[in-house]
């Protein structure tokens, strides 16, 4: 793989109906390791991401990971790509903590005991191995925050994506689950209106009615961005 | 079987669930066929054994199996009333108890010690001679969802009713099922979204 096709890139890319464009004209090269995503509500910000794993497709232009075409090669773009939502209740999947880590492993030609090892990897990993037989449903916020991003690094991707990771968090495990973000080895990004969650970031984009405003380092993008509100 | 799995390594933990299964379903012909109250009796004694084995505490069987005492509790007269109160009366009265007792305490004990992951993969194994025309898979994701969606849906009627409450709304079933439907409508498309994003999208 060449050098330049590494990295996410957005070639032109736009989205939604004439009257009502959701992003207009998107360009953009990530390659940075820590990367922070703000914006006011609907300004287009959970649509960029949702882009960089193939859930949204772009009305016109391209999106590419680590040279993968998103719109026609989704499948394998998504195991590059580990994505965290909002609200983890819509993640989990089966009934048991453990069980839900081991679901990310199903239909990858893992034997059964090497899905079990990895699953109580993943559990020591993220403090979970005392919650491994709890319904998973009945779990806190936070533990249930911690559980998607358990079984979304099981797998293994190169590339984690969140939305609003920490916004149905209290302070506490705000901190927690964004410490856990950044500690991990993979290219971050993070869509947040947090904007303590993006203190050591590489840089910041800021999305407005559908374009990018402002793109640079933390201290510079986000006082355009506190600009804006004013 | 949402949050009824009890942690354990037990000779009936470790068993395959289809055996399990299996036997399970021996045991109800059996048990629906006996006909002598002492032989119930002693299916009683292997049940409780089969319990103590399973390292199940009476204050985790009990929520299993309380339920169906207060069924009997009903039915067990009414039994006797329709026999005319007889001695043959108050026998298949008490066989009926019996029976019932053994087979909901059996079923439960499957219950208490099977993951809903075994349960899936005995699913699987059931349908693999069908696999030319069933996907196994996707019939186990089915059922996995359709588990998964009980405290969810629930969850959403608990809201929206507090919600109601909190306006003080006195609603007909329709102002409820309306925002219930809708909303898990809404969470339907959130966690097709979240499985698409697990490599879950074909």
């Amino acid at each position: 793989m060449s050098v330049s096709a590494a990295g996410i890139r957005f070639e032109a890319v736009s989205h939604g109906f004439d009257d009502q464009p959701v992003l207009r004209g998107i360009d953009l090269h990530l390659t940075e390791r820590r990367i922070g995503i703000v914006g006011a509500n609907g300004s287009g910000k959970s649509t960029l991401a949702r882009m960089i794993n193939g859930l949204v497709t772009p009305t016109s232009g391209t999106v590419t990971v680590n040279g993968l075409d998103v719109r026609r090669q989704a499948k394998l773009v998504r195991r590059e790509v580990g994505f965290i939502f909002t609200n983890p209740d819509n993640q989990i999947v089966m009934p048991t903590v453990q069980e839900d880590v081991a679901f990310t492993l199903r239909r990858r030609g893992l034997t059964p005991d090497e899905i079990e090892a990895r699953t109580i990897e993943a559990l020591e990993r993220f403090g979970l191995t005392a919650l491994a037989d709890r319904p998973a449903h009945r779990l806190s916020g936070g533990q249930k925050q911690l559980l998607a991003l358990a079984a979304v690094l099981v797998a293994g991707p190169s590339i984690v994506v969140a939305d609003e990771p920490t916004t149905l968090l209290d302070a506490r495990n705000t901190r927690l689950i964004t410490g856990l973000l950044v500690s991990l080895t993979q290219q971050v990004i993070v869509v947040t209106h947090d904007l303590e969650v993006l203190d050591g970031f590489d840089r910041v984009i800021v999305i407005d009615e559908g374009r990018v405003v402002a793109d640079d380092a933390p201290s510079v993008a986000l006082s355009a961005y506190l600009a804006l509100l004013s | 079987m949402i949050g009824l799995y009890r942690p354990g390594t037990s000779l009936l933990h470790r068993a395959p669930a289809l055996l399990k299964l299996g036997l399970l379903a021996v045991a109800m012909v059996v048990v629906g066929l006996v006909a002598d109250p002492l032989v119930l009796a002693g299916e009683l004694v292997v049940v409780v054994a089969l319990y103590a084995v399973a390292g199940i505490p009476p204050p985790a069987a009990w929520p299993q199996i309380g339920p169906i005492l207060w069924i009997l509790v009903f039915a067990v007269p009414v039994q006797v009333l329709v026999a005319g109160g007889s001695v043959e009366g108050w026998t298949t009265a008490g066989l009926m108890a019996g029976r019932l007792l053994v087979a909901v305490a059996l079923a439960a004990l499957f219950t208490l010690t099977t993951t809903v992951t075994a349960v899936l993969e005995a699913f699987q194994l059931l349908l693999r001679p069908f696999r030319r025309w069933v996907d196994a898979d996707r019939v186990g994701l089915l059922v996995a969802l359709a588990i998964r969606c009980i405290p969810l849906v629930a969850e959403i009627v608990h809201e929206v009713l507090d919600a109601r409450r909190a306006r003080g709304a006195q609603g007909s079933l329709v102002a409820l099922a309306v925002p219930v439907v809708v909303r898990s409508l809404y969470a339907a498309d959130a966690i097709g979204e979240a499985l698409a994003a697990r490599g879950l999208d074909d």
